[in-house]
């Protein structure tokens, strides 16, 4: 697949919008549809497309699979932490309302946190699973 | 502040966790989950003392109020549960440490550990909550992490039963879930105490039948449930002894606990006992424990006899649902608490057989009881709890099951309990007899008593067996208020 060209550039010039895509998906979650499932997934569908037409290796380089596991944990623990810190700000678990000077500005920063959290965990989930599968029966 | 202790409970293991999966070194991540796991059965006990003296603890999750909000609502029933489960936690995990290194390659202890985490927040998680669907979430966390901790034995077969346990588990999840589904339909809510509020007008409708057979079915599934138990065997054989003690201990009661809890607080009595309900868990029941004891006897590997025995004692507990009265929910309860410290024993006490040996075939362990005694006294002491002895545990379990069946002059369900516990003599005999009356192997003469860090957990589950046969305070005490909770009227 390294050979073919057209390949190459058009994903290339795909995958910095597919990027840019996820992360409008992300971080627009509160207004419009969307959210951390949604653009987990569509950022490691970034990868994923490099991993088809660049090779298995070059996807490894640019994510180790060390810093994918790290990212799938920080995850859980982002969303789990904001809990943690609504807990002692003298809320109840998760209750984000306690984090902002308004109700409605804290409930905005911790839905935004939490499906940051969201993201990360899908986006390295997603590739740990294909690097799992794709990476089958090699030394 | 109660409410945050009750919360703590499942946050705990489910922040250690991930944590665990980072951490570089197997010991680590062991370190991190016997402290959480030791924390966990210090709160689970706080929780059951505040909920027995000050009553029913609530919580709203995110400060949303129930009935929209999900609610954590813990009473007698599931703050005995909880305890059963970090209690376990907190005493297989020492013995996880010499076990889990000897049968799982070090670069995945890290995993091993989170996902035992996992599993562990995930079965506090369905004993803590009061909505269904978040139910379902934890029970879905639970599954899949032990699908994962089982396909980590030793031997191939363990893939496979992993497979078909995974099947089995995903049906009745599935199951569950259209069964909640159905009766959302119905009732709009989610929440346990609203449902039980909200079902009575709607219980004449075919949907809400549809909906309370699949809840059943599906968590039947789950519980091994005669004739339903068909992955249990397989899934106790081959997992890593730590996670068959785990299981066998905690997962089956948690979906006996589910099966109280709907039966009798979410559907109202008289919707239940208009359906076959109770016959059919006193059919089964009656069945599974002739039926998988006879299965024991015929087994050549312990570990296996061993699973076949368990779904027998679920028989047993079946039998209590069947009663559908206040005593026999009681006998039920005990018997969910007594079983988890007998079959928790006595899988400990083989796992120390297979941490020196490597296998605990019949042919293989024959003689080892002498050179073995604590590994040996652990076993007698354990089985003489399975069969019902007085002055063990399993004998209170009986003994209340026969009465609940005596009240109801079911002499057929006595019959059968009595026949089942001769069942126990048998294949316990059986094990007993190879152990210390056949010689040992000749490559296995050098073979020396098991390290202490494994035999002091599994003489703490012996002994809280023979504490609890003759201190019945604590155990009878709850499981009756449990029983009350639930809203049993006697006869």
């Amino acid at each position: 697949m390294t050979n073919n060209l057209i390949l190459r550039v058009v994903s290339k010039s795909l995958i910095p919008l597919i990027i840019v895509f996820a992360l409008y998906v992300q971080f627009h979650g509160d207004y419009g549809p969307g959210g951390g499932f949604q653009a987990g997934v569509i950022m490691s569908a970034a990868i994923i497309l490099y991993a088809l037409v660049f090779g298995l290796d070059a996807a490894e380089q640019v994510i180790p699979s060390t810093i994918l596991r790290i990212l799938a944990s920080l995850g859980v623990l982002i969303y789990a932490g904001v809990g943690v810190v609504t807990l002692f700000l003298g809320g109840n678990y998760l209750d984000y309302s306690v984090l902002g000077e308004t109700r409605v500005a804290g409930q905005h920063l911790g839905i935004l946190l939490v499906e940051l959290g969201v993201g990360m965990t899908v986006f390295s989930v997603m590739l740990i699973i294909f690097f799992a599968f794709a990476g089958r029966g090699r030394p | 502040m109660q409410g945050h202790l009750s919360l703590l409970l499942v946050v705990i293991p489910l922040i250690a966790a991930p944590v665990a999966a980072i951490l570089p070194r197997g010991r680590l991540s062991w370190a991190l989950a016997l402290v959480v796991a030791a924390i966990c059965a210090i709160l689970a006990g706080v929780q059951l003392w505040a909920v027995v003296h000050d009553g029913v603890i609530s919580y709203e999750l995110g400060g949303w109020a129930p009935p929209w909000g999900i609610e954590y609502r813990i009473d007698a029933v599931n703050a005995i549960v909880a305890m059963i489960v970090a209690g376990i936690a907190a005493i297989t995990l020492p013995y996880a440490l010499l076990s889990a290194e000897k049968e799982i390659p070090e670069h995945q202890l890290p995993l091993f550990y989170s996902a035992f985490l996992l599993c562990f927040a995930g079965l506090l998680g369905i004993t803590q909550t009061g909505d269904i669907f978040n139910l379902f979430v934890f029970l879905e966390i639970s599954s899949l992490s032990s699908y994962a901790l089982i396909s980590l034995g030793q031997k191939r077969q363990a893939l496979t039963s992993a497979y078909q346990y995974l099947i089995m588990g995903t049906l009745g999840a599935t199951f569950f879930l259209i069964g909640v589904g159905l009766i959302y339909s119905q009732t709009g809510t989610l929440n346990m105490m609203d449902l039980a509020l909200r079902l009575p007008e709607v219980s004449g409708l075919k949907t809400v039948h549809t909906g309370f057979a699949f809840i059943m079915i599906g968590f039947a599934l789950k519980l091994a449930l005669f004739p339903l138990h068909l992955w249990l065997p397989n899934a106790y054989t081959y997992a890593p002894t730590v996670i068959t003690v785990f299981l066998a201990a905690t997962a089956t009661k948690v979906a006996l606990y589910v099966i109280l809890r709907v039966l009798f607080t979410v559907f109202p009595h008289d919707f239940v006992s208009a359906t076959p309900t109770g016959d059919l868990f006193l059919l089964s029941g009656m069945t599974g424990v002739i039926s998988a004891s006879i299965y024991a006897i015929y087994q050549v590997d312990v570990k296996r006899l061993l699973a076949y025995s368990s779904v027998a004692q679920i028989g047993y507990m079946a039998l209590g649902i069947g009663f559908a009265s206040s005593l026999g929910v009681t006998a039920t309860i005990i018997h969910l608490f007594n079983h988890a410290l007998m079959k928790g024993a006595l899988f400990m006490a083989v796992g120390t057989i297979i941490y020196r040996i490597g296998s605990c075939h019949m042919d293989n362990i024959q003689g080892l009881g002498r050179q073995m005694p604590w590994t040996f006294g652990a076993i007698v002491i354990g089985g003489l709890s399975l069969i019902g002895v007085p002055g063990t545990a399993g004998f209170i379990s009986k003994w209340y099951l026969v009465l609940a069946a005596l009240e109801q002059q079911a002499w057929i369900v006595v019959a059968v309990i009595l026949i089942g516990s001769l069942l126990a003599v048998v294949y316990i005999g059986k094990v007993i007899e190879v152990l210390y009356f056949r010689p040992a192997k000749e490559t296995h003469l050098a073979v020396k008593e098991a390290p202490m860090l494994l035999l002091a957990p599994t003489w703490v589950l012996v002994i809280a067996n023979i504490y609890f046969g003759l201190n019945t305070e604590l155990t009878v005490g709850i499981a009756q208020r449990a029983a009350q909770v639930l809203g049993v009227t006697s006869g």
